[in-house]
Parts: C-alpha cells; structure tokens; sequence
C-alpha cells in the first residue's frame, strides 16, 4: 500500500476512533497489519495468530480455505481480530478503501467486545501474542529433541486435539483443587449440628471415600491425565498443559460468537453512519453491510442475529426513533450491561422474544433418514422450544460433555469416563477414534458410559480394539 | 489516540509451509491405504490419465466427542408457509455408499480430495517394487516412429532452415572479418552460403512391444452386483498393472455363462447375465480370439479370469483343458474367485480343481471381501516374480 493511501486510512482512523469514544466504546489499543490476500489466508488457518506451533491440521486448514478461495466459494473474512492487548487486526491491501474503513470500525467493536465481556475476564490478553510464540518455541525444541522428536510430538498433539474441547466451558467458574473438593466430600458427609441430639438417635455418618480419584466429575481431560498419568514424559505434560491453555483461551470466543459478531456489527453500522462518507463510499458500505448480515437460510448467520438483538435491545427501551449513542440513554445502558455480564447462552434466552423468533424466521430441524425435516416452527407453541435449542446449541454447547469419574477403575487404572447425556447420543465412529487417542495418552483400557440407540450402553476401547454393549 | 498501521512482517509469508507439506504426506498415506476401495470406482478404459478423479480419504479427520445426527439444530430464514414435517433438503443419492460397499459410516464422513488419475496409479505401484513382465522378443514390433533430431548440416530443405543459427553464424564471420580490417565496420554483409544451417533429421525404428489383456468374466446367475464389483476392482488394478509396461495395450471383455461373447467394457460389468455356467466356454473363446487375431508370436497375452467358483461339473475336465491351453498361449494367466462372505461354499469350487493346473505361469487367488482385492493382486504379482 502506498503511503497516499496508508495516510488516508491514518485520516480515517482518527475519525473512527473519536466517534468510539463519543459512544462509549473502550477498547485496547489497535494496531492493524496491512497483509495481501496470501498473508490472510495464513492468519486463517493459524486463527489469527502471529506465531503457532506447528501441525498437520492448520496445513489442512490452510489448503481447505485456500481451495474455497479459489474455487470463489468463499471469499475471504473482512476482518479477522485477536483478543490481545494491544488488539492486532488485519486489513487487506487489495481491499477498497471503503471495506478496509468499515472493518477498521468493526474491529473497534470487537476490540470493545474482548475488553469489557466478563467471560474473557482471565484470558490475559496482554499475554496473548507472547504466550502463543512461547508455545510455539517448546514444540518446536520437543521436535529437535531426539528424545521426544517430530513423530512423538505429533502423535501427541494429535491426541490433546481431540480431547482438547473436553474442559471447563465456563471460565468464570474457578477450578477448585483437590484439597477443597477433600473438604467438601467431608463436609457433605458430615450431619449437620442436632439441637435436639439428646432427643432422637444420631444419624449415622458415612465415611466418605477419600481415596478415590477423582473426587469430583473431572471436565479438564488434558489436565487430569497430566496430573495423574505417571508414565508420561515431561514434554507430553508440557503439550498437553500448551494445548489445554489454548483450548481455554478460545473457548471464550466461542461461547460469545452472536454476541460478539453483532456487537461488532451494531457498532460498525453506528459508526459508518455517522462517519459522514461521501456518497460512493456510503454506497458500498451499505451494500457490504447489507453482505454481512443477511440471513444464512437454513443455517444461522451470527452477525445477522446478534445484529438484530442488540439493535431489538436498544429499541425495547427507546422505540424504534433515531439513535443517539452521544447521549447515554436507558437503551444505551440496557446495551453496556448485557456485553459485559452476557455469554450467548444467557443473552439468547434474556433477549431472545417471541417476536424475534418469528422476525428471525426461527425454526428447528432434524434430520431423518436422508431427509431434513422441519421439526418445529416458531408459533404460539413452538417459539419457546425454538429458543431453547438455538440457546443449546451455542458455543460448546454443541459439544458434548463428558467427564472423568474414575481413574483406577476396578483397581486396575482404567480410565472410566460419562457422558451426561442430554437427549443427543455420541456419534460412534467419532467416539471410537477419540477414545483410541484417548488410551494413547492414558496408557490404560479407557471406558465410557453413554446411551446408545436410546439405552445406556458401555464404550469399552482395550489393546483388544473397541466394543459397545448396553448396560 | 489513532492505531499503529504496519505492513506484513515478511518473514511470515510462507509460514504455514511446513504443515501444509506434512497435511499432504498424510493424505498420500491415507490415498495409499484406501486405495483398493479408490479404483473399484473407476473405468478401466476410457479414461485419460489426466482426468481428475474425487478421492475419498478417511486417514486424516481431526476426531473429537461430538453429537450424532438425532439432534435438533435451528435454522434462520423460515418463510410464512413453512411447516412442520417439511422436507428442506434431502441427501443425494451419491452419499449412501456404493453397492456391494457396507454403508457403515454416513456419507459425511467422507473428506475428499482431487488427484489426477495417472497420480493414483503411480502411487498404486510406488510401494510394491512389482516384477518386471517378462517380455517376448518376438512380439516386438518395428513401426516408424517420429523423426529425431540429429544435429545440423549445411545443406537441406528450406523449411528445415535454422534462422536463429545462420544469423550467428553471419554475424559471427562478420565480427572476425571486422577485426581483421577495420575499415570495414560500416559495410553491408551480405549471407553466404557457408552461414546456412540446417535441422537435420533421422527417422527412428522403434521397437514397439504390445500386449492384449483379455478379462473374462463369469456373468451366470450366481454373479451378483458385489462379485462383480469385486471382479472390476481386480480387472481395473490388472490392466493398470499391464498397460504402464507396454506401449499399446489392447483390452477384450469375455462375458461368459454357458456360451461366450465378446462384450464392451459397459455391458461386461452392468448387464445382469443369468443362466448356468461352463466356465470353458470363455476360456474357448478367448483361445479362438488369440488364434484370429493376437497370434501369440507377435502379442503378448495376458488373460484373467473372475468367477465365483461356480461351474457344472461336466465341465470340469474341459475346463481344465482348456486352461492349460490358455497357459500355453499366454504370458500370465489368472483366475480370480470371487466369494463374498464365503457365499457359495461349495466343496468343489475352481479354484480347488485348478489346483490341476500345472503350468508355471498359472496364479489363482481368492478374494472374499473388498479388502482383499488390494492384498490379493499383491499376492498375485508377487507370485509371478517367485515363479520368474
């Protein structure tokens, strides 16, 4: 980019980041990177990142999105931002100007989002780019390690991917330790105080079982298994300790994707419309907005729904009228308080209504046999159960949950495992290779306890390969 | 206070490089194990080699616990008229596995990538280190083959003038004949004939070696849409194996029940045959055909044949026969049996009574499932080189 065009984006830059204030917006500070259309398919495939340990997946990833650039089936995104302070952004250099200003004012949304949202309260941010390139430097020495050396490594990150999402979803909750899971095991079998002991017989008190780990359903599958795998090499531990606190940092963007997409677009939209464009730029702007967030039939577009929720949260108090962000309205606030106390389960099930839902066209579908069938349409009666699958479906909340209940299973350090079942059983040839991956890690027979076909069933994966049998 | 603008560090222009090449190593692995199942699917003739062909490749997803397909997602979008119980897609067809193919995992499962057809086969034969054809002297032929260069001469047809070379040449005498006399830099050189440079070239004879490769087929009531299917995948790999070893490769289809045909490649594995079996009728024909038109002095013969093992006892002592004739005719012959699940366990199957069959370049294998082809036709070959 020349430097005509590098003062231009300068200009308006200084008048995107003045209108942020007016509105209220806190945000790190932003630093873009000018990168051509080869630069950001890289920062795809490694999710922006500047620097990332190497493997096969994100080459994978790579050829993927390149094949779909190419082909035209996917253009590429127009803003790409990393939750880091300061915020690193990226702008295309082939992109007009008009897009590189509307994703300059979109970054600034997501900025604001990774900065005052609750739920990305311990992802320290001002640690992001350094922890990731240190990451990346000790796989990369256990590839140089002839002890460890390219194959192991892989293998071994090949199996703390599959597992990786298997953790805590809610960052806020804190982990407790294993000395207070001791107390409250004892606590719980304590009876409490009797006024009226010299009355009626003590209950009796059981002894809890203090030996038993875990002591509590364990989420962290990578954690536990560092912990409590003796057999592994300090490197395994230390790779699965890498991929765990990766998982962990991106599960917040996970979990607040509409919200975070549509805060960004609410913003972007208030911004350019008051940025004063001359009129081609208004233009194009409108049209690449109107790109952005229009519905994905059939699918759901988090940009077009978030979009329509903030803009519906705003209008709950102020009506539909003009929109003023300069003065701080009820609308205002209502908007400050929900990106910073919501995750995008809360905020579908607070703000999502019934008039949404039907503007929305909500409806619920599943499949049956080689049909897609329409299951359930937002109506008097369905709207609710509409709702609540989207609210299911969220985030991880696709995924499902499953967690480790014993370690030394019938004395003998097998690894057993359960899934809390909610209504949507495992996909079996998924679980078969996860647990197969699983068991490399443990080093022991794993078992899991989920429902098959509608009737609890045993997931058994031995030396002898891999069995399922109801229980 | 405005942001930082910066351009792209530079170093991290090819970053993803190394992940990309190791994604591909692992495809190519995962190309290589599959590859039975990848060429079941494919013609066996008609085909350019640069043709890109959809390969289904299992090895490489990234697995992880996720949610089988009897869950309920939400979509966007809906019209006014959109009901309960509407269908809004359907599957293709495609996606359900193809015959005679367990459909044990769900057509999604499926990651696909694209290679060109030549690419499959040679890394279809990449690890096998398989055995030389042993070759006839005689059946090589001699045919003209284009013309070769062979250098320049000073004399020739005016097309086949060097322009390029007769200029250097002029300015090369020129620049010897300036230094020589100064004086004469500014004069016109005019091109002799000693500038003239022409192509030259020679008629090569090229000894050609051709093969015919006759794929005979049991096509009796027993020979379901599996066998066949498991039959074209043993043909297709054959004939690949024959036609990267000589120059012109010509293919016969034999279709077979109690009578012989000559067929094209379509109808030797779609039309459905029915009716009982005398398996020396196909190995007749093909002797008849060899005699007419492949005479054994000038062709290399090959001939394979699937069956499911299945033949009138009658025929038996003629069979044999006439197998030991066919052995006698060809380089290579072959009989596949084809028993699915061991479908038809008949106690007197062919492949027992060719055990007979004393020839040495005589190889029968058995094939019972789809994962068996690939190993079996390694079998196959292997056998040769042992034999050779």
């Amino acid at each position: 980019m020349s430097h005509a065009g590098l003062d231009e984006l300068r200009e308006w830059d200084d008048r995107i980041v003045e209108l942020v204030d007016a509105f209220g917006l806190e945000c790190y500070a932003q630093e873009f990177e000018i990168c051509d259309h080869n630069d950001m398919l890289g920062y795809m495939a490694y999710s922006g990142m500047p620097s990332q340990y190497p493997h096969w997946s994100f080459g994978k990833s790579f050829e993927k999105q390149k094949t779909l650039y190419d082909h035209g089936v996917s253009g590429l995104p127009y803003e790409m931002v990393i939750n880091s302070d300061p915020s690193l952004a990226y702008l295309m250099r082939d992109n007009s100007l008009g897009l590189n200003i509307l994703t300059m004012a979109h970054v600034y949304g997501h900025n604001d989002f990774f900065r005052n949202n609750s739920t990305f309260g311990d992802t320290e941010p001002q640690h992001t780019v350094a922890r990731f390139k240190s990451h990346a430097e000790r796989i990369r020495s256990y590839v140089e390690d002839p002890a460890a050396g390219p194959t192991a490594v892989e293998a071994t990150l090949d199996a703390a991917h599959a597992l990786a999402f298997n953790c805590r979803r809610n960052m806020s909750i804190r982990k407790t330790t294993r000395s207070e899971q001791l107390q409250r095991a004892i606590d719980i079998a304590t009876p409490p105080a009797d006024r009226n002991a010299s009355i009626h017989a003590p209950r009796c008190k059981e002894d809890p079982d203090l030996s038993r780990i875990p002591l509590e359903p364990e989420p962290d599958l990578l954690l536990f298994i560092r912990d409590y795998n003796p057999y592994l090499a300090e490197w395994q531990k230390d790779i699965l300790t890498i991929v765990h606190e990766q998982a962990h940092y991106f599960i917040p963007q996970m979990e607040t994707k509409i919200m975070n997409e549509g805060w960004a677009s609410y913003w972007h939209y208030q911004i350019m419309s008051e940025l004063g464009l001359p009129e081609d730029l208004r233009l194009e702007f409108m049209i690449n907005h109107n790109q952005v967030i229009r519905p994905h039939p059939g699918g759901i577009n988090p940009y077009h729904v978030g979009f329509r929720i903030w803009q519906a949260i705003y209008e709950r108090e102020e009506g539909d009228g003009p929109i003023d962000h300069r003065r701080r309205n009820a609308g205002h606030q209502s908007l400050f308080t929900a990106r910073e106390t919501d995750r995008d389960s809360s905020f579908l099930r607070r703000f999502l209504d019934r008039d949404l839902v039907r503007d929305l066209g909500l409806f619920e579908f599943a499949e049956k046999g080689r049909d897609t069938v329409v299951t359930r349409v937002a109506d008097e009666q369905g709207w609710e159960s509409v709702r609540d699958s989207l609210v299911a479906s969220v985030g991880t909340g696709s995924l499902p949950v499953i967690e480790i209940t014993d370690a030394d299973f019938q004395g003998s350090r097998q690894l057993q495992l359960v899934h809390r079942y909610q209504g949507q059983e495992l996909e079996l040839p998924h679980a078969r290779a996860t647990m197969e991956l699983l068991r490399t890690l443990w080093g022991r027979d794993v078992l899991l306890d989920t429902v098959l076909n509608q009737k609890p069933a045993r997931l058994h994966c031995s030396e002898d390969g891999f069995s399922a049998e109801s229980t | 206070m405005g942001a930082i603008f910066r351009p792209a560090s530079r170093e991290s222009s090819d970053r993803s490089a190394g992940d990309r090449l190791r994604h591909r190593q692992k495809v190519r692995r995962s190309i290589m194990d599959n590859i039975g199942d990848i060429v079941a699917d494919e013609s066996i003739i008609g085909r350019s080699g640069d043709q890109v062909v959809k390969v289904p490749i299992r090895g490489i997803k990234e697995y992880r616990f996720v949610h089988g397909e009897n869950h309920q997602s939400v979509g966007e979008g809906a019209s006014d008229d959109l009901a309960e119980g509407d269908v809004i897609a359907r599957k293709p067809d495609s996606t359900e596995g193809k015959p005679g193919q367990a459909g044990e995992e769900p057509g999604v499962d499926y990651y696909e990538t694209d290679i060109t057809l030549d690419e499959l086969i040679d890394m279809m034969f990449e690890d096998l280190n398989l055995p030389d054809l042993e070759r006839k002297e005689m059946s090589s032929i001699e045919s003209l083959r284009n013309t070769k260069r062979k250098g320049y001469r000073k004399v020739g047809l005016r097309v086949k003038l060097d322009r390029r070379r007769t200029a250097r040449n002029k300015i090369r005498r020129s620049l010897s004949a300036s230094s020589r006399a100064t004086d004469a830099g500014g004069e016109r050189m005019p091109f002799r004939a000693e500038d003239l440079s022409y192509r030259h070239r020679t008629t090569e004879i090229h000894k050609e070696s051709n093969a015919v490769v006759f794929c005979i087929m049991d096509t009796s009531g027993s020979m379901g849409t599996t066998k066949k299917y498991l039959a074209r995948s043993f043909f297709f790999m054959l004939y690949q194996f024959v036609a990267r070893r000589y120059e012109k490769v010509d293919v016969i289809f034999l279709s077979h029940d109690i009578d012989a045909r000559e067929v094209t490649e379509d109808e030797f594995f779609h039309k459905g045959e029915s009716g009982g079996t005398f398996v020396s009728s196909g190995y007749n024909k093909a002797l008849e055909i060899i005699v007419d038109r492949y005479h054994p002095d000038l062709w290399n013969v090959y001939a394979f044949h699937c069956s499911d093992g299945d033949n009138f006892a009658s025929d038996n002592p003629d069979a044999i026969k006439s197998a030991q004739k066919l052995c006698d005719a060809c380089n290579m012959f072959g009989y596949g049996e084809i028993k699915p699940q061991r479908a038809s366990a008949y106690g007197n199957s062919l492949i027992d009574i060719f055990k007979a069959v004393t020839a040495s370049n005589f190889r029968s294998v058995l094939i019972e499932g789809k994962e068996d082809v690939w190993p079996a036709f390694k079998a196959f070959l292997g056998a040769e080189e042992e034999a050779a």
